[in-house]
């Protein structure tokens, strides 16, 4: 791929699809419940029988707007839904409704950082509404299909680049960013496994300093970054193979097979589909007035850019470690329970919580393969621990010894620290004592790291914390060893 | 006994003791089962008819029944009954049962009407004759070798007929008018989103409006009155206040109130002689009255039948997209895949007219033709809409025939669907125009069969539009 980069660059253009959150389906009551049991949420609206006429949801103009809001999108004061007509059994009226010629939010952008710190940033070229059909499922038999109508009518929207994406890196950097912010504004669970949010991406390759678009191709319903990322190498293979080889990239709408990394034409050129969108007669334009924007501007919770400024200034905290903290808005909420509940509050007890929740924190999330709220150590616990290591009581090492204890217990720092006797020894004359004994025990150690030799002092801070069972206070430690080598 | 007698006489009649409601059902019912041979009704509710005439006897007895107590009326089989065979005149639904209320049946029964059935229609209510219905033609009781007009034919002949006193019937483009034009009777069509359209199966959403054939402007007011009004179940519904229009028709028009117009290019080429002349004479009588009667003009009139046609067809291509064997209605065993399985359910339970209406708006709705026809049809459904915008400005009232000829014989026309398109040639404006309109009876052509007279009113004057046709009865 590289030498290929530097004759070839890509142009992509993601569409993310994202399931909204609302209680209730788009044009329908009924619920938007994820694990009911099989066409249990369905009424003869989101069935499509006769008579029935769709009624659209508020919850998910509002919902909408707040990501059109938040993704600097300009807003339609007055939009309308189309009818995208095609056949397909879990489609159940024949048609989808959707936002075609006019969606609410449009013109928008976001700005994404790379890893290199550089900054891009990507036109939003609009933001629709629409409905999801149902879930078709073939594996049951070999001659008969089932369909599962309770996503049939879930509302979705869909977010549409700009082709201003040049790397794969940049892409799934967006793809994040969006996330990020479906999940801040608490109207998409950020799912891609589960299918609530889902990509399709646009690719043409084009040689480098060519200011021209090449024909693009559309992979679609690449539902993880991995496959986001390989698909789009596959198939920026694929159209460097093709356009090399002296053939014509023609505009296919493709799919993505991640066993063998490949990307392949969904349909033929005479099966593409000719929609037929024309506007949905039997719903009303969607209105948004000032008041209306203004509302849902006071409704906005705080973004992760705000959050990050905020860190730092209330926090002290370094770039790494917001940038982490406030990727994932529960773990950022996680750290400022933690750091709320703390009985002293300064730079460095904030530096600990922060130490304590990205190392030991994510480690067991990750090690254990859970999510943070089914973590049953509350973050109070953890305030509590962070006690003991700001008050010297304890070491950095042995809080982690402890905080592993409280994880597989559920034992509260306080017990384990007793129970344990693992109150730091911080008094000059026990340590001294221990110290010497060690001297005499190595001496020759302690002879080499006198005459200059200093490495060998972390072999002799070592054998002293293990005689102190690693209760001495590390500091004084440090500073006691000199002074009695000196003498 | 009730026969030719309005719901306010009936109502007197059933509070006074004279006349019991069930005996009043009875009677409907016999006219039912002694004119079969009209092939009127797809289903009879007779037992269900009985017991709420009943049910309903109690609380006129108790003096707690509802607006519409002794009210019978029948449904035209697109508008949806819970439980109850759903046909729309097709065989795609001749297996299907509806398991919701629509909003006007809800309203209905919440007033005590009785629903005595549902009615014959053309397949989805696309024709004008009532002949492209599944279940077979319906025949004109005036004429039984005529057709009865359509698409609801059904409805009109059960009013003419006497198998009830009123029916709720449907319209895109002139189904209601032209046959209660054909069968002698009344006809009103109210303004798009007066009357909610939920659980009206949709053929054409932004111009089906549901509409009320009766004998009298009592009873479609009394009728108009209980199921008007905006719907949270009908986005395209109406917030307008709903007048009492029983108490508005009460009062009469008087001369100098109002203006008249007649658009020059309702009677030009093709209308029937003895039409125009009966509409022409009606004219006169306005302003023998002293009536102020203007000549005006439609400029658009002559672009209305293939505007009507090109959008109506495009709607219906997508709301009928749902008729696919998966989930309901008929499917065809015949298949062996799924496209099989669409093409042989759409082409066997399809009929010949309804095909030609979604490959028609397939058609128009095609990348590459959709600025061509549909675009260009929206453009022209405006330049209509200002048309009667601009006379409105002038007059008060539209006068003018309601169809170009009398009810024509069974068969006549089915080879030539552009001549029976024409039939729509002075109602579907109105539909394009999303404006009220009644046809009243006019008269009789030298063959004895009846023909109407439409008044086009403004947008939610239906109560003037009824006052109006009082005018002429």
């Amino acid at each position: 791929m590289k030498e290929i980069l530097q004759k070839y660059e890509p142009v992509i253009g993601l569409e993310i699809h994202a399931q909204m959150k609302t209680k209730t389906k788009a044009f329908c009551r009924c619920s938007t419940e994820f694990n009911a049991p099989s066409n249990s949420n369905v009424c003869p609206v989101c069935l499509g029988h006769p008579g029935v006429l769709p009624v659209l949801n508020e919850e998910l103009v509002n919902f909408i707007l707040k990501m059109g809001l938040a993704t600097n999108c300009k807003i339609k004061e007055r939009s309308i839904f189309a009818r995208k007509n095609y056949f397909y059994p879990d489609l159940s009226k024949g048609y989808q409704i959707t936002q075609f010629e006019t969606p609410i939010c449009y013109g928008g952008y976001l700005d994404i950082e790379l890893k290199d710190d550089t900054k891009r940033k990507i036109g939003i070229t609009r933001i629709h509404m629409e409905e999801d059909a149902g879930k078709s499922i073939h594996d049951f038999s070999d001659d008969e299909s089932l369909i599962d109508f309770n996503r049939c009518g879930v509302p979705l929207i869909e977010i549409v680049s700009e082709p201003d994406i040049r790397t794969i890196e940049e892409a799934t950097t967006y793809l994040n960013k969006v996330k990020q912010l479906l999940v801040y504004l608490e109207i998409n669970d950020g799912n891609m496994e589960e299918g609530s949010l889902r990509c399709d991406a646009n690719i043409s390759i084009r040689k480098k300093g060519e200011e021209k678009f090449g024909t693009r191709t559309e992979i679609k319903n690449l539902n993880s970054f991995r496959n986001v990322a390989d698909a789009l190498e596959a198939e920026f293979n694929r159209q460097y193979e093709v356009i090399e080889s002296g053939d014509k990239v023609y505009y296919t709408t493709m799919t993505y097979d991640a066993t063998l990394k490949k990307t392949s034409p969904l349909r033929s050129k005479e099966e593409a589909h000719d929609y037929r969108y024309f506007p949905e007669p039997d719903l009303v334009y969607v209105e948004v007035n000032e008041n209306k924007l203004e509302s849902i501007k006071n409704e906005l919770p705080e973004l992760p850019e705000e959050k990050k400024l905020r860190f730092k200034k209330d926090y002290l905290l370094p770039d790494y470690d917001i940038n982490i903290l406030v990727q994932d808005k529960e773990l950022s909420n996680f750290y400022e329970q933690v750091t709320s509940n703390l009985a002293t509050k300064n730079e460095k007890t904030f530096k600990t919580s922060s130490n304590i929740i990205l190392s030991e924190v994510l480690r067991v999330l990750n090690d254990e393969k859970i999510d943070l709220k089914n973590l049953k150590l509350k973050p109070v616990n953890i305030s509590e621990l962070i006690g003991f290591v700001s008050r010297n009581e304890i070491n950095n090492n042995t809080a982690k010894d402890v905080f592993n204890e409280m994880f597989t217990t559920g034992k509260n720092a306080s017990e384990i620290i007793k129970e344990k006797n693992l109150i730091q020894v911080s008094d000059d004359n026990l340590i001294i004592e221990i110290i010497n004994k060690i001297i005499l025990e190595n001496k020759s150690e302690a002879d080499r790291y006198k005459s200059g030799e200093s490495k060998l002092k972390g072999v002799l801070v070592g054998k002293i914390m293990k005689e102190s069972k690693g209760k001495a206070n590390p500091q004084k430690v440090n500073e006691l060893l000199d002074k009695l080598i000196e003498n | 006994m009730i026969q030719n007698r309005n719901l306010n006489e009936i109502q007197k009649e059933l509070n006074s003791g004279k006349l019991l409601l069930v005996d009043a059902v009875k009677y409907y019912l016999d006219k039912i089962s002694s004119q079969k041979h009209l092939n009127v009704f797809i289903s009879v509710f007779e037992n269900d008819a009985l017991t709420r005439a009943e049910e309903i006897q109690k609380k006129i007895n108790s003096g707690t029944a509802g607006k519409l107590a002794g009210l019978v009326i029948s449904v035209k089989d697109v508008i949806t009954i819970k439980d109850k065979l759903h046909t729309c005149g097709s065989k795609i639904l001749s297996n299907y049962t509806s398991v919701y209320n629509a909003t006007v049946i809800e309203r209905l029964i919440s007033e005590d009407a009785i629903i005595i059935g549902k009615v014959n229609c053309d397949e989805f209510a696309m024709g004008s004759s009532n002949e492209n219905s599944y279940f077979g033609a319906v025949l004109n009781p005036v004429d039984n070798s005529r057709v009865p007009g359509g698409s609801s034919g059904g409805s009109a002949v059960s009013v003419a007929a006497d198998m009830c006193m009123v029916s709720l019937g449907s319209e895109t483009g002139g189904s209601i008018r032209q046959p209660a034009s054909f069968c002698g009777i009344t006809g009103l069509k109210a303004t798009y989103g007066r009357i909610s359209r939920f659980g009206l199966t949709a053929f054409a959403s932004s111009f089906d409006s549901i509409g009320i054939f009766g004998k009298n402007d009592y009873d479609i007011a009394a009728v108009l009155e209980v199921i008007s009004g905006e719907d949270e179940y009908d986005s395209t519904s109406a917030k307008e206040k709903v007048p009492e229009f029983t108490v508005e028709t009460g009062n009469n028009i008087k001369p100098g109130e109002i203006i008249f117009g007649y658009a020059k290019e309702y009677f030009e080429d093709g209308l029937n002689e003895e039409i125009k002349n009966g509409i022409l004479k009606k004219i006169e009588f306005l302003k023998n009255k002293g009536f102020e009667v203007k000549e005006i003009s439609l400029p658009h009139s002559k672009y209305v039948i293939q505007t009507y046609y090109i959008l109506t067809s495009a709607e219906a291509s997508s709301n009928l997209a749902r008729y696919d064997g998966v989930r309901f209605g008929f499917k065809s065993e015949n298949h062996s895949n799924l496209e099989e399985m669409y093409v042989n359910t759409r082409s066997e339970g399809f009929g010949a007219e309804v095909k030609r209406r979604i490959m028609l708006g397939t058609y128009v709705l095609s990348s590459g033709y959709y600025d061509a026809y549909y675009k260009k049809g929206q453009k022209m459904r405006r330049k209509i809409t200002e048309d009667f915008e601009n006379a409105f400005k002038e007059v008060d009232y539209i006068i003018s025939p309601t169809t170009p000829t009398t009810a024509f014989k069974l068969g006549e026309k089915n080879d030539d669907p552009l001549a029976m398109y024409l039939n729509d040639i002075y109602t579907a404006s109105v539909n394009l125009a999303a404006i009220p309109a009644i046809s009243v009876p006019a008269g009789n052509d030298s063959n004895g069969l009846p023909f109407g007279i439409q008044i086009m009113g403004k947008k939610f004057d239906e109560a003037g539009l009824l006052k109006v046709s009082k005018l002429f009865i």
